[in-house]
């Protein structure tokens, strides 16, 4: 790892999007704009408090899952990624170069719509707020690991969009957010204890339910940070030097 | 390979590159077979033959970002792709590798970043590619000419002592092509060794020594001179054409 390359590769993709301005606007806008239809939509049902916090976290997770998946397809696509790889920069300098930029990214997104939540929306969140933030953080990290990762298997654009209802929409499903996990059918919550999203889910909605921090919040986060490090790891494995 | 040992001249430390019995498979199809050949230190080697010989592969192989079937590249001394090699080859692929979305002088200090050149090199290697007036620019605005100066500026950061350079002119106007061809033979003097590729033979006469290839073989290894001299032919092109009918009849 070089501390100076894998700063420049987060200062670079962080350029690229700040040319995109419509890209940018709609990363912070759109979770925002759904949070508050949710909102509205649930209105007086109490419908908002359970699922909120857990969208908080859901909605950096699929828009940064399908931006990386689709920005790592193109550094394939562009030859600049071959490129890259015959020059000094290790595997790991981009990867944790794109986790920074994209973290950042996120990190705005999730203030922001977690502000507009706890103000304008009248979430009620018990637990700390800070925290909440941290995880919704650390799920948008996760979401573009996988993202990175899953691109490895997609030749075009479109089978990289694809990927995310194959890959993000059973996970959604299965992450308790719709029926609680344990009162799935025994197969169904089984998969769902081995797919991140659903311990993303769990944290959200522990800190967001239970005063203080929650005891179940710390090892929810330790799984989610060990996935970010399996799918970077994974997605590392995918980036070749020499191909066929 | 009817030319192979007849120049023992520059085989041997002076070798920048050097390829022997190179095989390469690509879905199937045999795409280079038992090519050998040698580049010298401070040359520009043109390497050319018709699209779809095996010119891209042959330089992706030199470049170390090729799986081969078969044979051993050396680079200055060391197996290509060696982890000591990434700030001693730059390498231009045919599609302009650059970013879209950044400008040219944002394109640039990323790449100079990565290699640990000096900031100061991006405005010597936009100087050289001619695009002084353009570094503020989005490149995916430029037109493709442009663009692949970018992609070529970024290849010269750090004064690369090997240069691989695939199609470098295409789409270039008549002027700046002749501008860069003097780029390149002013980067030789100064030491740096250059390989070429080219489907235009007319750009075979810029060069020190040529490269023909055809379906995966080398025709021929000459230099300009010798090698119109030896198939008495007018130019490069009925040169090639004079060996193509050659290894046609002694193949029969």
């Amino acid at each position: 790892m070089n501390a100076r390359v894998t700063l420049a590769t987060a200062r670079r993709v962080l350029s690229q999007l700040r040319h995109d301005h419509r890209t940018l606007a709609m990363l912070i806008v759109v979770p925002c704009v759904l949070l508050g239809l949710l909102a509205w939509v649930f209105d007086g049902t109490g419908t908002f408090d359970r699922i909120g916090a857990p969208l908080l976290g859901i909605f950096p997770f699929v828009v940064m899952f399908l931006v990386t998946s689709v920005a790592t397809l193109r550094e394939r696509t562009s030859g600049t990624l071959e490129r890259l790889l015959t020059m000094p920069i290790g595997k790991l300098d981009l990867l944790v170069g794109y986790a920074l930029a994209f973290g950042l990214v996120a990190a705005v997104q999730a203030t922001v719509a977690t502000t507009l939540c706890v103000t304008l929306l009248g979430l009620d969140v018990a637990g700390p707020v800070w925290l909440l933030l941290v995880v919704a953080v650390l799920d948008a990290v996760l979401g573009m690991a996988l993202g990175l990762l899953v691109s490895a298997f997609a030749a075009t654009e479109f089978q990289a969009v694809q990927f995310m209802p194959a890959f993000v929409l059973p996970q959604f499903l299965l992450s308790g957010l719709l029926v609680p996990r344990d009162r799935m059918d025994d197969v169904l919550q089984a998969v769902s204890n081995v797919l991140p999203l659903s311990y993303a889910v769990d944290a959200m909605r522990d800190l967001s339910v239970r005063e203080g921090v929650a005891p179940g919040a710390w090892s929810d986060v330790f799984v989610i940070g060990l996935s970010i490090v399996l799918a970077l790891g994974l997605g590392a494995a995918t980036l070749r030097r020499r191909t066929p | 390979m009817m030319n192979n040992g007849s120049q023992p001249t520059h085989h041997g430390p002076d070798a920048a590159v050097s390829v022997r019995d190179l095989r390469v498979v690509r879905g199937g199809r045999t795409v280079l077979d038992g090519v050998s050949f040698d580049v010298a230190r401070g040359s520009v080697t043109g390497l050319l033959g018709p699209s779809g010989c095996g010119k891209s592969t042959l330089m992706r192989s030199i470049v170390g970002v090729q799986v081969m079937a078969g044979g051993a590249v050396e680079v200055l001394g060391h197996p290509a792709g060696s982890k000591g090699l990434r700030r001693s080859v730059g390498y231009v692929t045919q599609a302009p590798s650059v970013y879209a979305d950044l400008s040219v002088r944002e394109n640039l200090h990323y790449f100079a970043a990565v290699l640990g050149a000096p900031p100061s090199d991006v405005d010597r290697v936009v100087e050289e590619v001619g695009l002084s007036s353009h570094v503020d620019v989005l490149t995916g605005r430029l037109s493709g000419g442009q663009e692949a100066r970018v992609s070529l500026a970024a290849a010269l950061l750090g004064t690369p002592e090997v240069l691989v350079l695939d199609e470098p002119t295409v789409g270039v106007d008549p002027v700046l092509r002749r501008d860069l061809w003097a780029l390149f033979a002013s980067l030789a003097e100064a030491g740096s060794t250059l390989l070429v590729s080219s489907h235009v033979m007319d750009e075979a006469t810029r060069c020190g020594r040529l490269l023909l290839m055809r379906d995966g073989r080398i025709l021929a290894d000459d230099t300009p001179g010798d090698l119109l001299e030896r198939t008495g032919a007018p130019d490069i092109e009925n040169a090639f054409l004079d060996l193509v009918a050659q290894t046609d009849t002694s193949a029969a």
